[in-house]
């Protein structure tokens, strides 16, 4: 054996400050963030300067996507609770109380009444895939109408937020803003995402 | 190769009379790792930020008697028709002759619909330019937003500034909606409306190949 050693040094580096920083930074997302909420459907907003902020509670949200198809969504378990049965008594469909129960922990929905107990039944990750029509807006049929006044007479002061899609036509927009403006909804709002003003 | 020394000692050379002693190292790779799979998740499944909005008012839809409908000069209004292909459509009336004029064609670049909105209100409305200066006062904080908001409304509700018709053809989309609210913002318009196209005017559009 050499007598000589090469003397070598130690290449093993403390990682503990590594795992501080990662465990930081997780602990940031945990606390500062929301889960997304799982929509049927992704929208793409257009930019807008505006920055007024959207409220969080209290809000109706209709989301519409670039085919046109309306989707319903309010927050508040109470208030889902409450419209569904409301809803139910006017078109007289029925629901048991395990569907009102799923009603009210669901986000959005977008198929008409008729069709809704099925989807209700669906478990959820099923009811993301399948694909629903929308909420009728048109003239014969406006259910989305009394969706709207519905959860307007149980809370008075919810806001309606609009999220279109940018690609959407410009007749479904024209007929949902008539449905709002015939249930008295003058004033609401557009989501948008962030655009810096030039 | 990461790892914390929880007082294994250094490398002591295994001395054949103590007997075997378990190194007390204990490599922590696997716990960075998934601190960064948690990081990654949570990045991807949450959202930080609240939706930005923007407030729209729209007029009541009542029949009302034609002595309480708001009436404005024809002269002093545009009317914007949303066409498809992101153009825009726009004329003035005559003030003399009280007919619509030629229609012209722009779109939403810088140079299209913006300029033509800016040039217009800044010549009916001379006190415009100073809602930026307004701006500039409540970003040093000079001013608080209440009376920067009160003076803006005060400078566009001017009776004989621009007042902007808009009107969306079937066959625009809503993101060319949004822009045109938009550029009502930009542009410090204080008066516009959306209301239903006309048979006239699809009639102008389709003179323009724009229907």
């Amino acid at each position: 054996m050499p007598k000589v050693k090469i003397p070598r040094k130690s290449t093993s580096v403390d990682m503990t400050a590594m795992t501080d920083v990662a465990f930081l930074l997780l602990t940031f997302f945990m606390l500062a963030t929301k889960f997304k909420p799982d929509e049927p459907v992704t929208v793409d907003t257009p930019s807008s300067i505006s920055e007024i902020k959207l409220p969080e509670s209290n809000v109706i949200l209709l989301t519409i996507d670039k085919d046109g198809r309306v989707f319903f969504g309010v927050d508040g378990q109470q208030t889902k609770e409450e419209l569904i049965k409301r809803m139910s008594a006017n078109y007289k469909v029925n629901f048991t109380p395990q569907q009102i129960k799923e009603f009210s922990l669901m986000s959005t929905f977008g198929t008409p009444i008729a069709q809704l107990p099925a989807l209700l039944d669906m478990k959820s990750e099923d009811r993301l895939r399948a694909t629903q029509a929308g909420v009728p807006c048109d003239s014969l049929n406006n259910e989305l109408a009394d969706w709207v006044w519905q959860t307007r007479l149980i809370n008075n002061n919810v806001r309606v937020a609009v999220k279109g899609d940018r690609e959407t036509n410009y007749p479904v927009i024209k007929r949902v803003i008539a449905t709002l403006q015939e249930k008295k909804v003058n004033r609401f709002n557009f989501i948008t995402s962030m655009e810096k003003p030039e | 190769m990461s790892e914390i020394d929880s007082g294994g000692g250094g490398k002591h050379k295994g001395d054949k009379k103590r007997g075997k002693k378990m190194s007390t190292r204990v490599d922590f790779t696997p716990m960075v790792d998934l601190g960064f799979l948690l990081i990654t998740f949570f990045m991807l499944t949450t959202s930080m930020n609240k939706p930005q909005t923007m407030e729209i008012n729209m007029p009541v839809k009542e029949d009302l008697p034609p002595e309480e409908i708001t009436k404005v000069k024809a002269s002093q209004a545009v009317t914007l028709l949303l066409a498809k292909d992101n153009k825009v459509v726009y004329y003035f009336i005559n003030p003399i002759t009280g007919d619509p004029e030629t229609p012209q064609i722009t779109n939403f670049s810088k140079g299209g619909v913006r300029q033509m909105l800016l040039k217009e209100n800044k010549s009916r409305n001379p006190f415009v330019d100073s809602i930026a200066i307004y701006r500039q006062q409540l970003n040093i904080g000079q001013i608080n937003e209440a009376t920067y908001r009160s003076n803006a409304n005060r400078i566009k509700g001017f009776n004989e500034g621009l007042i902007v018709v808009i009107k969306a053809a079937d066959k625009s989309k809503y993101i060319n909606l949004i822009d045109i609210l938009d550029e009502m913002l930009i542009c410090n318009i204080g008066r516009y409306a959306i209301v239903d196209i006309t048979d006239v005017e699809l009639e102008m559009l389709k003179g323009v190949n724009l229907d």
